[in-house]
């Protein structure tokens, strides 16, 4: 399985100078599958890049969102492949209470939020809601749990190969939490990442920050920490960057979570371009 | 053990923060929690039961109606809500753990949660004087 980071960043695009190596692009993520199966994980501005790289022949993608928040879903118009003909483009995500998922991806790819509507990107797109429930595509075998963030999200577990990832880039599982982390059944996500070989997990904020910000939706880094040494995750990356914070500043804030909780697990910052082999 | 569902993980979270008794269950009507307010009813604390079958704990907590004739479990309004997935209420008494009888009011609510998934039911319980 090969991951590849095309966008970390959380809540706003943030390029820059001062964002060159974590990188300035809002959340995306590719899965390379052993026979050459492509997973594309949300649709943040990050995919644009993605689609330029991906071979002109392509003849299926497959999409899947957490949820449809702007910085998951702003990039979708913009990913070549959707406008190539014959290409099917399949995309997953959490099934609405008041309606269905493509007419709210559809909600968003229309004026007067985008100038075109999205018959005229793409003639073939084919969608899937998952609300917890377990799916394969090709040699993936996938899972989702609805994941604690607001408005319908999931988290996905990806597997292939005895191999696994979970992706919860999106996540407050200390929301509510008396005491944090809570016992592991009571704790938001924790099936979805035991014993992953690789955890992509919410770090948006400082511990400071995140008292600032509870309810939001989002981990600070010691939580992000803690649920990862909770999950038994065996590589952890730290995922979906504030906007406000620079390369130096994201480069203090992990190396001293690092320092306080001397986790057993490897830490990865993540970095846009990334690239993971499992 | 199975991680809960999200929507009852929210439901614990919101119960512990609450000052009514709240007393959650799972789809088969198994204890799942019970908040520190429920347990002066009760009469047990929840660390000290833990989770518990549905036939266990309908009967450990003795319900009598109000003429004190013993109620069958289905008389419950956390069972009919798990049973008819509708709101129910009833006025009893119940016997806690302590061993003391108080009447309590309770009105349960079916958990259905995203995607139409029944997730358990939840009650709020009020006891009242005498």
């Amino acid at each position: 399985m090969k991951i590849r980071l095309w966008g970390t960043r959380g809540s706003l695009a943030s390029p820059g100078p001062d964002t060159v190596r974590y990188g300035g692009n809002t959340s995306c993520v590719s899965v390379e599958g052993p026979e050459g199966t492509l997973l594309v994980l949300d649709a943040g501005t990050g995919i644009r890049c993605l689609g330029l790289e991906l071979p002109a022949d392509i003849r299926r993608v497959n999409i899947l969102l957490t949820h449809l928040h702007m910085d998951h879903l702003q990039g979708l118009p913009f990913f070549a492949p959707l406008r190539r003909p014959g290409v099917e483009v399949h995309i997953w995500g959490p099934a609405g209470t008041t309606s269905d998922l493509g007419s709210r991806v559809k909600r968003y790819l229309s004026p007067p939020l985008f100038p075109v509507s999205v018959r005229e990107i793409s003639m073939n797109l084919n969608f899937h809601e998952s609300s917890g429930d377990s799916f394969e595509i090709d040699e993936f075998a996938v899972e989702t749990r609805l994941v604690l963030h607001p408005n319908p999200t999931i988290g996905y577990r990806i597997s292939s190969g005895g191999r696994s990832m979970a992706y919860l880039p999106d996540h407050e599982p200390a929301l509510g939490a008396p005491r944090f982390p809570p016992p592991r059944e009571w704790t938001s996500g924790f099936e979805l990442a035991e014993g992953a070989d690789v955890l992509i997990h919410d770090s948006q904020y400082t511990d400071r920050e995140y008292e600032d910000r509870i309810g939001f939706g989002h981990s600070s880094i010691a939580h992000a920490f803690q649920f990862a040494g909770l999950t038994g995750a065996r590589r952890f990356v730290p995922f979906h960057h504030d906007p406000s914070h620079s390369d130096d500043k994201l480069d203090a804030i992990i190396s001293e979570a690092v320092e306080r909780y001397k986790p057993a697990f490897e830490m990865v910052p993540g970095k846009e371009g990334l690239r993971i082999e499992i | 053990m199975s991680q809960q569902e999200i929507e009852v993980i929210l439901a614990r979270h919101l119960a512990e923060y609450l000052a009514l008794p709240v007393f959650i269950v799972d789809p088969a009507g198994g204890l799942l929690f019970f908040n520190e307010p429920a347990e002066s009813i009760l009469g047990q604390r929840f660390e000290e039961t833990g989770p518990m079958p549905a036939s266990e704990w309908s009967t450990v907590f003795t319900p009598l109606d109000l003429d004190g004739r013993p109620l069958e479990p289905e008389q419950l309004p956390l069972m009919i809500a798990l049973a008819d997935r509708r709101p129910a209420y009833r006025l009893f008494l119940i016997r806690g753990l302590d061993g003391d009888l108080r009447k309590i009011e309770v009105v349960a609510f079916p958990l259905i949660g995203q995607a139409d998934r029944f997730l358990g039911a939840l009650a709020l319980f009020r006891e009242l004087p005498g």
